[in-house]
């Protein structure tokens, strides 16, 4: 029998008082009522943990770096108290074939019932010889993983779009987890970011591991909570936006006040995510607070989209680096003075065949 | 449609399709300034940001003209199916008629000063038929799509502008695609607008038959007996 949430609290020294104020900090982080606390202390007396496996694919571990420094739940009480976080290579104690046996194990002790979290994707050229994970290809590991586990979280924009190792040319073809192929049909929830928010990641984790099933989704698969709105919509500089008060450079007035970066290029408007309200490092900031634009790192396909620092982007589509702006103008221009001289030559015609009626 | 044209005239454009065209015309050219500038904003303004609303102004603007040309399109729908047969030109295109192609060729050469005579319409000549269909009805319709779907972005998750357009966004990649395409949409109708006023000018004075008149009286008169 597994241990039971409270279990391992009390284990780790943790009051039974203690133990229900996190109960209501985590229903109110959560945006649900203060009904919600005895729910979610009953929730973690009577279930049994679940494991979650942690497979590392392609990528630069800013995802678990982000995690570890969660403030709201401590990534401490998340890892040590709440999930039983069997394999993370990269915060685990074992490594070698040990590690790589705990893998196995979970598997075969909790088929069905472990939580498959993915930071990074498999790159699938050369038959995924690009990431070797002990002596085998990583898609090979994670379609293993994903065949017997419960549900699959994408953390990050490697796992969820694919990030930077899949921007083009994407010389190794890594692929986000929901579009590998031969990839058993599970639940996968993505929770998009370079890196996601920390208290982001640890409050899905929450809310999976409490209600036992992911929270509300949108259409691409992100929990409503955290990416129903644009950076833009909740951004403290909104009003100076719709004042139409922008920075026009980097140390204009304007920057030092506070205004708009929307003319810097900022993708706010564009970027699905939850840095304007829960912010960075426990709240601290967020790269609008600190002066320079969002570049929608949250977004699919963000580093294809053109400069971080232009507002009309430019497009790639004709095969050419073209802005819109740039070919609107020319085609403008061209198209007014093709008018004007087919109007000369209209004139001249009409003369010349008024002339030819006179005589 | 009818083999013999005399000078006599031809109730062409009826009142709702007359009224349409200018309505049309007037929030398209509101929709290419107030979308430029929603691209590319007009210098900062200074002082406290409370005192201001310029940008929302302008969105504001833009918003309640797509409304008019959303409204319109709907309107101009139902006038092709309860209106004349002129009125059905926007939504059909008569591809599979020799005589198209043939008129067609004709209008181009006419308009490369290669034919000494320009036939004469009572609807619309075959080159302006197909740039209309190509610009207002489909490039409109897909103005409206991309538009709405990043209208939706702001009234949020569950509205209507969300449920009916908001598919549109994962479906050309993300947010900023959908931008960059309603803001190419733009220029396309923007090139458009000048060939057509450019043409509609010009043929009301060089060819055979009643052109910017048509629009405001409904009427089209020709300018001779010959066929």
């Amino acid at each position: 029998m597994r241990e039971t949430f409270y279990e391992v609290m009390r284990r780790q020294g943790i009051t039974r008082r203690s133990f229900l104020k996190y109960c209501s900090l985590t229903a109110s982080a959560l945006g649900l009522g203060p009904a919600f606390a005895p729910t979610i202390a009953e929730a973690m007396e009577t279930k049994p943990r679940i494991p979650v496996l942690w497979l590392h694919g392609l990528e630069c571990t800013c995802c678990s770096e982000s995690f570890i420094r969660s403030a709201h739940p401590l990534a401490k009480d998340v890892v040590l108290s709440m999930i039983s976080l069997d394999y993370d290579d990269t915060i685990m104690a074992a490594a070698g074939h040990e590690a790589e046996a705990i893998i196995e194990e979970i598997i075969e002790k909790y088929d069905g019932n472990y939580i498959l979290a993915v930071e990074g994707n498999p790159p699938l050229d050369e038959d995924g010889m690009y990431c070797i994970i002990g002596g085998k290809p990583f898609v090979e590991q994670l379609r293993k993983a994903a065949e017997h586990c419960k549900a699959i979280i994408s953390w990050g924009s490697c796992a969820s779009w694919g990030c930077v190792q899949a921007a083009r040319p994407n010389p190794t073809r890594a692929t986000p987890v929901h579009k590998v192929p031969g990839l058993a049909d599970k639940p996968i929830i993505k929770v998009p970011g370079c890196p996601p928010i920390a208290e982001v990641m640890t409050a899905v984790i929450t809310y999976i591991l409490t209600f036992e099933r992911f929270p509300e989704l949108d259409r691409q698969g992100r929990p409503l909570m955290f990416y129903s709105q644009r950076i833009h919509d909740k951004c403290y500089r909104r009003s100076h936006f719709d004042a139409g008060q922008f920075v026009e450079h980097w140390d204009d007035e304007a920057a030092r006040k506070g205004y708009c970066l929307y003319k810097m290029g900022c993708k706010g408007p564009t970027t699905y995510n939850a840095c304007s309200t829960v912010r960075w490092n426990g709240g601290l900031s967020f790269p609008i607070q600190a002066g320079h634009g969002c570049i929608g790192c949250s977004e699919d396909g963000f580093w294809d989209k053109g400069s971080f620092y232009d507002r009309v982007t430019d497009t790639h589509q004709f095969g050419i680096e073209a802005n819109a702006d740039k070919v609107g103008f020319a085609a403008a221009g061209t198209v007014g003075a093709a008018a004007a001289a087919h109007l000369a030559v209209t004139a001249i015609k009409q003369a010349q065949h008024k002339g030819e009626q006179d005589q | 449609m009818q083999t013999e044209i005399n000078s006599g005239a031809v109730y062409v454009y009826e009142a709702p399709v007359r009224v349409w065209h200018w309505v049309n015309a007037l929030s398209i050219t509101l929709l290419a300034i107030t979308g430029y500038l929603v691209a590319s904003p007009l210098p900062s303004m200074s002082g406290e940001a409370s005192d201001h609303f310029l940008m929302g102004y302008i969105r504001f603007a833009h918003f309640a003209a797509a409304y008019i040309f959303a409204v319109g399109f709907l309107g101009r729908i139902y006038w092709a199916l309860v209106g004349n047969a002129y009125s059905r030109q926007l939504f059909t295109l008569p591809l599979h008629r020799p005589r198209f192609w043939k008129e067609l060729l004709h209008e181009v050469r006419w308009y490369a000063f290669l034919e000494k005579e320009p036939k004469k319409y009572v609807g619309h000549n075959p080159l302006a038929h197909l740039f209309m269909v190509a610009i207002i009805t489909v490039g409109g319709f897909i103005m409206l799509l991309t538009g709405f779907a990043l209208y939706a972005e702001q009234t949020g998750l569950g509205s209507w502008q969300d449920s009916l357009f908001g598919w549109l966004i994962p479906l050309l990649g993300q947010s900023q695609d959908v931008r960059l395409w309603h803001h190419w949409g733009m220029w396309v109708i923007v090139v458009f607008v000048m060939l057509h006023v450019y043409v509609a000018i010009r043929e009301d004075i060089v060819s055979r038959q009643s052109l910017i008149s048509t629009m405001i009286s409904g009427w089209r008169t020709f300018k001779d007996d010959r066929p």
